[in-house]
């Protein structure tokens, strides 16, 4: 065993023994507990448990790699995924939780009075939540068989053990304790190596200035405009500019990622473990300062990570990098398949250009962008070994809230809610960690058998909750009137659409070559890409929704007096029975 | 207390969505604006090594959404006392 295994060992096991450890100190003993950890969280500790569940394996990995590669057009994914806390915060977040309830089908279900809002709700929440969970446990097994070389199976079945021993015993409680432990090993990852390779760069120790400062190598540049300079030498786009697909896809796409944000049920469910409507609205502003940390570094570990992959592939203009002399890093990369080198023209030098025809890079994966930027860097091991140990609290993390999101919905709104009412509040608890058994043994097969559609899930994910989710529950709150019948309609209607489109151009299921009308751009509806059509679902939720409210009448008295009711944190001169 | 009549209800829940408008017209602007439709003009603009626009998309607008929770969440602890609709502790 070499000194980076050694370090990574302990560092993986280390934070593991930490998770367990909090997982049987903080285990839940009832239903509340559970689902809820029995509304006793503090804002602040919720903020960070809400970071480490909402920071998956795709932002701790993936995010900064994609920025690197966009350029300028990655800012949607940082936009999109903080700007939805905003709407959190407003819109949605103080009135489910005044409204007091475990899940949000079953506020869904209170409000409309209507079953078939509830199952509606439930399914979207498993199809979005089991997507987003075989990107985890994927996450995990990379970083198994990429860190400690033991075999992606193996490194699968780990992280499964270990997300069953601390999510099974622990409910809510144990996640939310956990999570914050995790928060606290992925930020540190994620940080130390850019405040590394800022002060390499710029001499600015912080990420977010160095990213706007000049050059140390005397040169008296700005980083971001030698940056634009070097690539397009190579002849790709503007790194500042490159404006993904134009203007409007940007817009939609930004807009469907933030109501897909504050759609997604296991983060809205964060909300429903604090004590007060007060501090539901503060822990998504505390939420977002710890996301923040995390996504306004990550610009600047994507543009230097461009910066140093391209320096070192091409160290000065018109000179190449010859292939027998490549860095230990390039090596091993090359072995995962991640980075492939083939050399076109036989001169035993690599040629990174963006000309598809001379390239000689032909596989660069933007995921391993993080993972080897300390390696491309020259940092020491053990920030190596770090880097490890936060993948996997990201990966596990997020895991943990989906596995509780998923249970929830089968246990509470599916069993107790529609099918065995007089369900014991001791058998719920027994059966909500069974179902959460049988979802990790499901998420983990998925894991390692991914469907070949897995990639194009997130999209799926994202367009499920901005056009059904969000719109349902901004009229349940902002709408004294809207019905149920109006609310499932809308629903059908949001969800009909996001499908049809995604489906139409990458395939029914994303099965190739049954995309009906091609995934060509310029079929895409005034430019819209799938990925952003959540937004165009949720408009057409919004119109269907209110014109069958128009047709068939407003709500029930007694569901408006239960609108009124949630939007004030509390009226004195009414008993509140919150349960 | 008896406070939460009808009307008491009505003028909480309207300075509520004031509120709510004030605060995502910002942040509209911040990330929309000025981060997406009006990139381009921005950008001819410097903020040390970032184009101003640049820096809206990929920082600024990041900055302006955590101070709008803050402020959205201050302004309504005060409205949630005025009208005496505030939770016992």
């Amino acid at each position: 065993m070499n000194e980076l295994q050694l370090y990574t060992y302990i560092a993986v096991f280390g934070s593991f023994g930490i998770y367990f450890a909090i997982a049987w100190w903080a285990r839940a003993s009832t239903t509340s507990d559970f689902y809820v950890a029995s509304g006793s969280i503090g804002p602040i500790q919720n903020g960070m448990a809400i970071g480490a569940d909402w920071m998956s394996a795709a932002s701790f990995i993936s995010m900064a790699g994609l920025i690197a590669f966009l350029g300028y057009g990655g800012s949607v994914f940082l936009m999109g995924w903080t700007g939805g806390y905003v709407l959190l915060a407003m819109l949605i977040a103080p009135y489910m939780r005044k409204h007091g309830k475990f899940t949000v089908p079953e506020f869904i279900f209170d409000r409309y009075d209507s079953k078939t809002a509830r199952l509606v709700a439930v399914l979207c929440l498993i199809i979005a939540s089991l997507t987003y969970i075989i990107g985890q446990m994927k996450g995990v097994g990379v970083a198994f068989s990429r860190f400690l070389e033991v075999d992606y199976g193996l490194g699968l079945g780990i992280g499964m053990a270990v997300v069953w021993v601390y999510a099974v015993i622990g409910g809510m409680k144990g996640i939310t304790y956990t999570q914050i432990a995790q928060y606290c090993v992925l930020i540190f990852a994620y940080t130390i190596p850019a405040i590394f390779i800022s002060i390499q760069l710029t001499g600015n120790p912080i990420p977010q200035l160095g990213l706007g400062s000049t050059l140390s190598d005397g040169s008296g540049v700005y980083l971001l405009d030698k940056l634009d300079a070097v690539v397009t030498d190579l002849g790709f786009k503007e790194y500042t500019t490159d404006n993904m697909g134009g203007t409007l896809n940007m817009f939609a796409y930004t807009l469907s990622l933030m109501i897909g944000t504050a759609g997604l049920p296991h983060v809205i469910m964060r909300f429903f473990t604090v004590s007060s409507v007060k501090a539901a609205r503060s822990s998504a502003g505390y939420a977002l300062v710890f996301i923040a940390l995390l996504y306004t570094v990550a610009p600047a570990v994507g543009a230097m990570a461009r910066l140093n992959l391209t320096d070192t592939l091409v160290p000065t203009e018109g000179e190449e990098l010859i292939y027998e002399e490549r860095p230990g890093w390039f090596k091993d990369w090359e072995k995962t398949g991640l980075l492939q080198f083939e050399d076109k023209n036989g001169d035993g030098k690599v040629n990174y250009e963006a000309d598809v025809t001379k390239n000689e890079m032909v596989k660069i994966d933007r995921d391993i962008m993080v993972l080897a930027n300390p390696a491309i860097a020259n940092l020491p091991n053990w920030v190596i070994a770090l880097v490890a140990a936060g993948g996997l609290a990201a990966a596990l993390s997020t895991a943990a809230g989906l596995l509780l999101a998923i249970s929830s919905a089968i246990s509470h709104d599916l069993m107790k809610g529609i099918f065995v009412p007089n369900l014991s509040e001791k058998r719920e608890l027994l059966s909500s960690r069974i179902v959460m058994t049988v979802a990790i043994i499901i998420s983990g097969y998925l894991g390692l058998h991914p469907p070949g559609f897995a990639a194009g899930t997130v999209a799926l994910a994202f367009g499920l909750a901005a056009s059904s989710i969000f719109p349902v529950l901004m009229m349940a709150i902002f709408s004294k009137t809207i019905n149920g019948k109006a609310a499932v309609s809308g629903m059908l209607a949001g969800i009909g659409i996001t499908m049809l489109y995604v489906f139409q151009h990458k395939g029914i299921m994303f099965i190739p070559g049954t995309d009906f009308l091609g995934g060509m751009e310029e079929n895409w509806f005034f430019g819209i890409s799938p990925n952003a059509f959540g937004a165009v679902g949720a408009l057409v939720n919004f119109v269907v929704a209110f014109t069958v409210g128009k047709i068939t009448g407003p709500a029930p008295e007694h569901l408006q007096q239960l609108v009124e009711d949630f939007r004030m944190p509390a009226s004195h001169d009414i008993d509140v029975s919150n349960h | 207390m008896s406070h939460s009549t009808d009307k008491t209800k009505n003028h909480y829940w309207h300075e509520n969505l004031r509120l709510i408008f004030i605060c995502l017209t910002i942040w509209f602007i911040v990330s929309y604006g000025f981060g997406i439709l009006l990139v381009e003009q921005l950008n001819t603009i410097r903020l040390g090594g970032y184009k101003l626009g640049f820096w809206f998309a990929q920082q600024g607008s990041i900055y302006t959404f955590v101070a709008l929770i803050f402020w959205y969440s201050y302004k309504m602890n005060k409205l949630d006392k005025k009208y005496h609709v505030e939770e016992e502790d």
